[in-house]
């Protein structure tokens, strides 16, 4: 079964073969340990989050019961409202630019050409590289006078910009970086759909004289849908958790001109410590994220 | 010519055009990284930019070890990726196969949520964890923490793996009375070997890669790579070319292990689209 099967669609029944359903129990011995280690490191944080989202909780200070006022909290702060904002301005354009891009890639990568492994290979490096690594790099490669950018730019005819450094610029710029970094996923995703298409259609299609286009668009595309929508789910999940290279290369700002609920969240919980707060953060944060994937997928639903 | 052969080829050079299009931007980039690294700090305050290191020199990578604690943040990481990765696998490897054979929807459906969580939900809940319990300072919480990227991945990876393979061997070795633990230990397993590396590299390239949990949990002496080079070498006012030298160094075994093994990660990332954090 695929991973877009195992993701929403329901599985076939039956498939047990001579063992029948009841076998199901016994194999829950293999799975019992893993179960520990992912309740203690994955569901334990989760419930633990929740409880600390009613308290209020400073580091150093006493732990005393809130009740909703976290969440009330977050009505009137305009700076949660602004970085909400921001993450859905940042999420809409990392999403647009990747999806647009992975999916022509994609179908590029289709085809067979002398070198495509290595031509794969070297485009998929931008999203198996540290972010944190690269992140300093493109930081230099954006500096306003030193930057090599500004400089390829000015020699093309073009007007420098000043990339991450100005509050107007900067969201686009880390856009551009996320991009750069993420559209090998969305390809690679797509690739599989591609590579999973059976062939009869597009013999039957030719022999009809369809044009390259019309096969694309009245073949390829309904088939692979599924896949697009998943990778569609899985890079605004991303885009939306983004952190590494926001967190590097601008660290929030100019001000708080790229200050994401991410980098927001971190910073009221490891700069100024009010955990209780910075855990309503998280939960309000996680539902919006569950809430857009939800809604995603339901696409997924739509016939063509 | 006859038309349609210009049109042949006019759309021949236009594809070969689009494919360069599209690996240049990667392509680029690590050049650069690599002649930043590999320039004299005079070459690369120079504007216009000086492109090729002339003559090249090494002296930035000598600088990131003399000046820093360099080894010691790679010996972190690189306890903490292996260890991380050996946990997973072992408690991961059987979860999946167990998940897997009894169709568990709903425990599938879990590590999938636990993808979507921000990394940063399960910072704060353990940050105030390991404080309580003293272990700040050490190498455990960081491990403890890369579970959380790591146990997923190679669960997920799994599954899919074992889900792909034929039953009947293992049902023919449960009807000759292998008990469920034999039919997995000597005929599972060893079929889904391509899986277990899968799961391997990726697990271990995305720990690798992780900077969220060590930028909150390290202290001085437990960075790891990433965190280090975030850390001290931009806070230090290092220039340029110790500082493209040392994030090359940090990537440099994630780019050899993916040039490498190219063809594994193509097939779990096509599968999965996994990615940690």
């Amino acid at each position: 079964m695929s991973v877009s099967a195992r993701m929403g669609e329901s599985a076939p029944a039956g498939g047990l073969g001579l063992r029948g359903r009841n076998y199901a129990r016994q194999y829950w011995p293999f799975v019992v340990p893993a179960g520990f280690i992912v309740a203690a490191v994955i569901v334990f944080p989760w419930v633990f989050t929740l409880y600390m989202s009613v308290h209020e909780w400073h580091i150093g200070g006493g732990v005393t019961w809130a009740g909703l006022a976290n969440y009330q909290r977050l009505l009137t702060d305009d700076r949660f409202q602004y970085a909400v904002l921001r993450t859905l301005y940042f999420t809409s354009l990392a999403v647009l630019l990747p999806m647009v891009l992975g999916i022509a890639a994609a179908v590029c990568f289709h085809r067979n050409f002398p070198l495509r492994g290595i031509a794969r290979t070297i485009f998929i490096l931008p999203m198996m590289a540290t972010p944190v690594a690269i992140a300093l790099v493109w930081t230099m490669m954006f500096h306003p006078q030193l930057g090599v950018l500004n400089y390829l730019l000015t020699s093309v005819g073009l007007p420098p910009s000043s990339w991450s450094y100005d509050a107007s610029t900067v969201i686009p710029t880390l856009v551009l970086v996320e991009t750069w970094q993420w559209t090998p996923l969305v390809m690679l995703i797509v690739l599989g759909g591609l590579a999973s298409l059976p062939t009869d259609p597009y013999e039957a299609a030719r022999l009809d004289g369809a044009s390259g286009w019309q096969m694309f668009r009245h073949i390829s595309l309904p088939l692979v849908w599924p896949h697009i929508i998943v990778a569609l789910v899985i890079r605004t999940i991303d885009a939306l958790k983004a952190f590494d290279l926001i967190f590097v290369i601008s660290n929030g700002g100019p001000g708080t001109a790229s200050e994401t609920l991410n980098i927001y969240l971190y910073l009221e919980a490891f700069s100024f410590y009010d955990m209780g707060y910075a855990s309503a953060l998280v939960v309000v944060f996680f539902v919006i994220i569950l809430l857009i994937s939800l809604v995603l997928f339901g696409m997924r639903q739509r016939a063509y | 010519m006859k038309p349609y052969v210009i049109r042949r080829i006019v759309g021949r050079v236009f594809f070969y055009l689009s494919v360069f299009a599209l690996i240049s931007p990667a392509l680029l980039v690590f050049l650069w990284m690599l002649s930043l690294s590999l320039k004299n700090e005079v070459d690369n305050m120079a504007f216009p930019p000086v492109f090729i290191p002339n003559p090249p020199t090494l002296d930035n990578f000598i600088d990131v070890f003399a000046k820093n604690d360099f080894l010691t943040y790679t010996y972190n990481s690189v306890v903490v990726s292996f260890t991380a990765t050996g946990l997973a696998l072992l408690f991961g490897v059987p979860a999946g196969f167990g998940i897997a054979k009894a169709k568990a929807a709903r425990a599938a459906a879990l590590i999938m949520i636990a993808r979507v969580t921000p990394g940063l939900s399960y910072l704060i809940p353990l940050f105030l964890l390991f404080q309580w319990l003293g272990l700040t300072g050490t190498l455990t919480p960081i491990i403890i923490t890369h579970l959380v990227i790591t146990v997923p991945i190679v669960v997920w990876v799994m599954i899919g793996f074992f889900e792909g393979l034929p039953n009947e061997l293992e049902e023919a070795a449960l009807v000759d009375g292998a008990t469920i633990w034999q039919a997995f230990r000597h005929i599972a397993l060893p079929l889904a070997r391509p899986g277990i590396v899968v799961a391997t590299i990726l697990s271990f390239i995305f720990s690798w890669n992780n900077f969220i949990f060590g930028v909150v949990l390290a202290g001085r002496e437990t960075r790891t790579l990433p965190v280090a080079v975030y850390n001290v070498l931009t806070f230090e006012q290092v220039s340029w070319g110790p500082l493209a030298a040392a994030a090359l160094l940090v990537t440099a075994p994630v780019l050899i292990l993916t040039l490498l093994m190219q063809k594994e990660i193509v097939a779990g990332l096509t599968a999965g689209g996994v990615k940690g954090g």
